[in-house]
């Protein structure tokens, strides 16, 4: 197989091409530019067949622009940042709700002000509710794994919705790393072309898209993409199985466990940060600490079943959140815990609240996180639930 | 078809779904326009007096939905399933041949 040395951004821009996708509307926004700029210079180094792009004068229009290109049938990719995203709220429900299997990289970048380009969750996670599937990276390799696999769950039958694929701003979109890209002809049979649920361009019956829902019929639509979440659950645990069977490298867990079997202690948390926390469990490990970790790899649908599996069998989790629900908590933290409420297994659980705004989160944090959390585990009793880990005091 | 003169519209069965699996898997619904039964939105309905009515049809070309068809004999008629009830017609006709009378329900 292939390698290559890109960075995050390129090897989206790599799966891009070689999902064969047909439409890509989209606006630069740092740090995402470069993904857009390489599809750029596919399409005029003559790179690739059937590609339309799309200049368009916002994030707003260029998720509109992709409505319209997948309800014509069209595989369509886009990708942003922080505003830009935020900017897209409005189109993003409507994406969903029409069931379009549109793709786009999120790449995390913090929300201003004050104004920032580094890595942050919280922009992804405010759109947790508009109905679009969410998978976060932990290094280029899966930017490039998930931009494909994206594309396969989002058209199955059973889904028609759209993935968003997260990558951390510059820690992984602007670095360089090794990324396996297999034969085109490998993924042409992993990933057919589409088979759209509905065609604008069907002019033999013609139809309108997104019409009017009265208060008799808008519920049950509701309930179809509640539905179709749950069956995504499913969908994205064969589809990583068989990328796994494929290619080597099996995506069939939505939670990824690393070293958790006989934990007591697990670190879990979503995207880039998890790397570093793994570096930190193979150190702590040497010293004697009983850590694991737990890497949130789906975050829509959120694995419920895989999270009630592992809270059975450990004594504490801390869960590091690059995010935060001002007036609450962090959000991966808040969603965990209500999972776990009506069951058996509670494990004492706390809130580390860690590089938000790009700050860095080193392995010997994430050792003072642990010596934290066994004294916690020792004495039976939270310090407190949310700590604001890096807080010059 | 909704000619100058000629028949009422052709009229779209309303799609009733009994259960959430009758529906379809994506909102998109076949004539949209003529499936969604407005006129039951109305509160004031419109009626012609054919006596006063000149057959100008200026109250035909502001419909803004259409729901103002005109029958064989030249004189206009309204497609209650349709209509609003916004008033524009009674508004603009010259004649005062349409007046706004509330409806009972």
């Amino acid at each position: 197989m292939p390698k290559k040395v890109v960075s995050g951004n390129y090897a989206a821009a790599y799966a891009v091409k070689h999902a064969r996708v047909e439409v890509v509307a989209a606006y630069p926004i740092t740090p995402q530019t470069s993904i857009i700029e390489k599809i750029a210079e596919f399409i005029a180094n003559g790179e690739v067949e059937n590609l339309q792009y799309v200049p368009v004068e916002s994030e707003h229009s260029a998720m509109a622009a992709c409505i319209g290109a997948s309800a014509t049938g069209a595989r369509t990719f886009t990708a942003t940042s922080a505003q830009g995203l935020a900017l897209m709220h409005e189109m993003l429900h409507w994406a969903a709700g029409a069931r379009l299997p549109i793709v786009m990289v999120d790449v995390n970048r913090a929300m201003a002000p004050p104004w920032s380009v580094w890595d942050d969750q919280t922009d992804s996670l405010s759109q947790r509710d508009t109905g679009w599937l969410q998978f976060y990276a932990e290094n280029n390799q899966e930017v490039y794994d998930g931009v494909l696999m994206a594309f396969k769950i989002a058209e199955h039958e059973k889904v028609n919705l759209p993935v968003m694929i997260v990558e951390s701003a510059f820690i992984l979109s602007h670095t360089y790393d090794v990324v396996d890209m297999p034969e085109q002809e490998e993924i042409d049979e992993f990933l057919p072309p589409r088979k759209p649920l509905y065609t604008l361009t069907d002019f033999e019956n013609p139809f309108s898209v997104g019409a009017l829902g009265t208060p008799a019929d808008y519920y049950e639509f509701r309930y179809k993409i509640a539905k179709a979440m749950e069956e995504a659950k499913k969908v994205i645990k064969e589809v990583g199985k068989e990328y796994g069977e494929r290619f080597g490298r099996d995506y069939s867990q939505m939670i990824e466990l690393y070293r958790t079997d006989d934990a007591e202690i697990v670190f879990m948390g979503m995207g880039s940060l998890m790397g570093t926390v793994k570096e930190a469990v193979d150190i702590l490990r040497s010293e004697g600490y009983k850590v694991g970790a737990a890497k949130v790899r789906w975050f829509r649908p959120f694995p419920r079943e895989e999270l009630y599996e592992l809270a059975k069998n450990v004594e504490g989790i801390a869960v590091l959140d690059r995010n935060f629900s001002f007036g609450q908590e962090g959000i991966l933290f808040n969603e965990a815990k209500g999972v776990l409420y009506n069951t058996d297994a509670r494990p004492i659980m706390k809130n580390y609240i860690v590089g938000l705004g790009g700050r860095d989160l080193t392995v010997n944090d994430v050792k003072a996180i642990a010596k934290n959390m066994k004294e916690i585990i020792e004495k039976g009793k939270l310090d407190r639930e949310i700590e604001w880990y890096h807080l010059k005091r | 078809m909704n000619t100058l003169f000629g028949e009422k519209k052709a009229k779209a069965e309303k799609l009733v779904f009994k259960s959430v699996d009758e529906y379809p898997e994506a909102p998109i619904t076949l004539g949209t326009t003529l499936l969604n039964f407005t006129g039951d939105w109305r509160t004031f309905m419109p009626v012609v007096d054919e006596s006063k009515c000149i057959r100008c049809y200026i109250c035909w070309k502001f419909c803004p939905e259409p729901a103002i068809y005109i029958k064989e004999d030249g004189h206009v008629a309204i497609d209650y399933d349709y209509c609003k009830g916004c008033g524009i017609c009674a508004n603009e006709c010259p004649t005062k041949a349409i007046t706004m009378v509330r409806e009972e329900k």
